[in-house]
C-alpha cells in the first residue's frame, strides 16, 4: 500500500550516454497515489512495459529516482519492493498444485504454516480457485493461471502496488471482461495500488481511474478517461482515443477563427495570434461534426463510405486530400457524393506542433 | 469408369522393397538363422533351436555366465556414468552465461569432446593414463598413488568412467543449456518477485522446464553406454582380466575372437532386444509427459 512518485525517471537500455532521442523512457515525473487504478496506454514500443519494469525493479532507471511514500527504493532489488507483477503470459510453477503456486511467495519469506495457509485460502476464495487448490497448475486454463499469478500477487499482505502487463493477451474475449471485473472488485476490495499497462483503449479506459497515455517514450496525457476524450493533450491521445479517433486537419488559426482552404470555422475560444513557426492544426472527433447537405456556408466534403456503428453512423469523407470522420445525423440520407460539415464549436481543439493550445475564453 | 489394371504400379515399390530387404531384413534373418545353429568352421552347421538362447540366461553355462557377468557390468557402468553426467551437465548448463561472446566460447569448448572420433578419444586417454609416458599416470604415480589401469580393476573402471564422463557430459550439457533458453525471462522476473531463493528458482522452474530434454539426454546416454564399444577396448581392451569387458565387447569376443557364430548370434539378438524395449519404455514416459494438455473447463 503506497503512494508511487516517479522523480525524474527515464531509461536508456544504450546506457546512461544515449543519445536522449534513444531513451526508451524519457525523463519523466508523476505521482500515483495509493489506491489508485491506473492504465498505462499507448501503442508498443512506446516505452510503457520499460516503465512497469522500473517500478517493478526489474530495470534498474538510468536516471532518476522512485519513491514508494517518500522512501527512495531505486536501489532496492525486486524482493525487497513488495511489489507483485502479472505478466503477459501465465508464469505457473508447473510441478506445484494450485494451492502450491499460492502459497510459494510466502513460503520463500519463510512465513509461518498455519498463516500460510490461511492467506491462500481466503485468497483462493476471492478469485474463486478454491476448487482447484489441490490440482496440479499447468492443466488449467489460461484465465485460471492468471488467477493464479494475480494470486501469488495478492496472498503476500506487504504488497505496495500490483502491476500488470497485458494481462488479458491470452484469455478468451468473454473471459476477458468477467476477468476485469473481477480485478476491479478486488480493486475496490483491498485498496490497492494497480498499474495496468494495456495496447488496448477499452482495457484501459474501463479498468482505470487514471489512465496514462504514452508515445514514443513520453507521457504525453495522463488523465480520466473522460479528460482524455474531450480534451485530448496530445493529437496522438486524440487519435490513439476513441474508434474512430480524432480528426486532425491542417489549419491557419487566429482569434476565435480557423482556416482550412479558405473556409472558416468557428471556435469557441479566442487563440490570439500563434507563432508561425509552429504547425498549427485542428483537432476534432467524429462525434463532434455533422454531416448534411451541401451548403455555401459549410466546409464541404467528398464522401467514401458510411460506417454504420448500429447505435450511430459514420460517415468517412475526404476534406482536400485529409481523410476525415463525421456522424450522421439519424434519418439523413445523403443526397450525393459531396457532403457539408457543421462543427461543434466547443469541442473544436488547436494544436501546436501537436501539443494542445489553451485559448483564452 | 472401369478401374485400369495395372501391374506395373509394383515396380515403383521395388526400390523401397530392395534396399529394406538388403539393408535390414536380411542381415537381421541371417543373425536369427545363426543363432540357432551351431558352427564348427568350414561353413558346416548344425541346428540347435534355442539352445543358446537357454544358455544364454543360465549363469551356470559358460556363455550364460559370461553374458550375465557382462550385462551386470555395463549396467553398473551406465548407472555410474549416468549419475555422473546429468548432474554435472546441469550444473555446467547452469553456470553458462547466457549472452554475449562467451556463449560462443562455451559451445566450442563443449562441443570439442563431442566431435573427435570415439577411438582417437580411447587412445588419449589410453596414453594419458600410462604410468610411463602419460602426463595422468606419471603425474598421480609420483603423487604417491598407485595407479595403473593395466594391472588394477579399480583404476581400469575409473579410467574408463573419467573418459566416459569427459566425452560426453558436454551433451548432456548442451542440451540442458538448450531447455534453459527456452524458458522465457517472465519466470525469473516472477520468481524474483515472489523471493524465490536460486535453490527455489532451480527446483519450482528450471528442473521443470528442462524435463523434456533431461530425459532425451538421459535416453542418449543410456543407449550409447549400454552400447559401448570402442573407448574401453582401445585403453582397456576389456581388462585385467574380464573386469572392464561390457556385453558389446563381449560378443566380439565370442564372434570374431573364437568364431563362435551361433552363440554370438543369440546374444546378438537379447543385446537388440533389450535396446529396444528400453527405448520403448522411454518413448513410452516421454510421450505421457508431453501429453499433458490443460483441461478444458473454464474456472471463472
Amino acid at each position: 500500500m503506497a503512494r508511487i512518485d516517479l522523480v525524474d525517471l527515464a531509461h536508456s537500455y544504450g546506457g546512461n550516454d544515449a543519445p536522449p532521442e534513444s531513451f526508451a523512457l524519457k525523463p519523466v515525473t508523476m505521482t500515483w497515489r495509493q489506491g489508485g487504478a491506473y492504465a498505462l496506454l499507448g501503442p508498443s514500443g512506446c516505452g510503457k512495459t520499460t516503465l512497469l519494469n522500473l517500478i517493478s525493479g526489474i530495470v534498474t532507471p538510468s536516471r532518476g529516482k522512485i519513491l514508494f511514500d517518500g522512501r527512495d527504493i531505486t536501489p532496492l532489488s525486486t524482493q525487497k519492493r513488495n511489489i507483485a507483477q502479472v505478466f503477459q503470459f501465465p508464469v505457473i510453477y508447473d510441478t506445484m498444485t494450485v494451492g502450491e503456486n499460492l502459497a510459494f511467495p510466502l513460503k520463500n519469506r519463510g512465513v509461518a504454516k498455519a498463516e500460510v495457509n490461511a492467506r491462500v485460502k481466503q485468497i483462493a476464495d476471492l478469485l474463486d480457485l478454491t476448487p482447484y487448490l489441490n490440482r496440479k497448475a499447468t492443466r488449467l486454463t489460461a484465465d485460471a493461471k492468471q488467477k493464479i499469478s494475480l494470486g501469488r500477487g495478492l496472498v503476500r499482505s506487504d504488497v505496495a502496488a500490483v502491476l500488470f502487463d497485458e494481462p488479458l493477451t491470452v484469455i478468451d474475449p468473454e473471459l476477458k471482461w468477467q476477468l476485469r471485473s473481477k480485478l476491479k472488485a478486488l480493486h475496490r476490495e483491498f485498496d490497492l495500488t494497480m498499474i495496468y499497462v494495456t495496447h488496448d483503449q477499452t482495457e484501459a479506459l474501463t479498468f482505470a481511474d487514471t489512465v496514462v497515455v504514452m508515445h514514443d517514450g513520453r507521457v504525453v496525457q495522463s488523465g480520466t478517461p473522460a479528460e482524455l476524450f474531450d480534451k485530448p493533450a496530445h493529437t496522438f491521445v486524440g487519435y490513439f482515443i476513441g474508434s474512430p479517433g480524432m480528426n486532425i486537419l491542417p489549419a491557419e488559426v487566429s482569434g476565435h477563427e480557423a482556416r482550412i482552404d479558405g473556409h472558416v470555422i468557428g471556435l469557441r475560444r479566442n487563440y490570439g495570434v500563434l507563432p508561425s513557426s509552429k504547425k498549427i492544426e485542428i483537432g476534432v472527433r467524429p462525434e463532434f461534426v455533422d454531416v448534411a447537405a451541401p451548403a455555401s456556408g459549410l466546409l464541404s466534403a467528398a464522401i467514401e463510405r458510411i460506417d454504420d456503428l448500429g447505435r450511430i453512423q459514420f460517415a468517412r469523407v475526404r476534406v482536400g486530400n485529409a481523410k476525415f470522420a463525421a456522424r450522421v445525423p439519424p434519418g439523413f440520407s445523403i443526397p450525393g457524393n459531396t457532403a457539408g460539415l457543421i462543427f461543434n464549436p466547443a469541442h473544436v481543439h488547436v494544436y501546436a506542433d501537436s501539443q494542445l493550445v489553451e485559448g483564452v475564453a | 469408369m472401369d478401374k485400369t489394371v495395372n501391374q506395373k504400379a509394383w515396380f515403383l515399390v521395388l526400390p523401397v522393397f530392395l534396399v529394406v530387404a538388403f539393408s535390414a531384413v536380411i542381415p537381421l534373418m541371417t543373425v536369427v538363422n545363426y543363432s540357432m545353429q551351431d558352427t564348427f568352421g568350414n561353413n558346416q552347421f548344425f541346428w540347435n533351436g534355442v539352445g543358446w538362447f537357454k544358455e544364454l540366461l543360465d549363469p551356470s553355462t559358460d556363455l550364460g555366465g559370461r553374458f550375465l557377468a557382462s550385462l551386470g557390468r555395463n549396467l553398473l557402468f551406465s548407472a555410474i556414468i549416468l549419475a555422473i553426467e546429468v548432474p554435472l551437465g546441469i550444473v555446467v548448463a547452469l553456470s553458462m552465461p547466457r549472452e554475449g561472446w562467451s556463449v560462443a566460447a562455451c559451445l566450442v569448448i563443449l562441443a570439442l569432446p563431442l566431435l573427435i572420433p570415439w577411438n582417437v578419444v580411447g587412445t588419449i586417454w589410453q596414453i594419458f593414463g600410462r604410468p610411463d609416458i602419460g602426463l595422468l599416470g606419471y603425474v598421480l604415480n609420483h603423487l604417491g598413488l598407485d595407479y595403473n589401469y593395466v594391472s588394477n580393476d579399480v583404476d581400469a573402471w575409473i579410467t574408463v568412467i573419467v573418459m566416459d564422463v569427459w566425452h560426453w557430459t558436454s551433451l548432456v550439457a548442451l542440451l540442458c543449456y538448450a531447455g534453459l533458453k527456452s524458458i522465457p525471462d517472465a519466470y525469473y522476473q516472477a520468481a524474483q518477485i515472489d523471493g524465490a531463493s536460486r535453490w527455489a528458482v532451480f527446483k519450482a522452474i528450471q528442473l521443470p522446464k528442462m524435463n523434456r530434454v533431461l530425459l532425451i539426454a538421459v535416453l542418449l546416454r543410456f543407449m550409447d553406454s549400454f552400447m559401448i564399444y570402442t573407448e574401453p577396448f582401445v585403453v582397456t581392451g576389456g581388462g585385467p582380466g574380464n573386469s572392464t569387458t561390457f556385453v558389446s565387447i563381449e560378443l566380439v569376443k565370442i564372434a570374431l575372437g573364437q568364431f563362435d557364430l551361433g552363440k554370438a548370434a543369440a546374444l546378438s539378438l537379447v543385446y537388440n532386444l533389450i535396446i529396444l524395449i528400453v527405448c520403448w519404455v522411454f518413448y513410452t514416459v516421454m510421450t505421457n509427459a508431453g501429453s499433458e494438455r490443460p483441461a478444458k473447463e473454464g474456472v471463472a
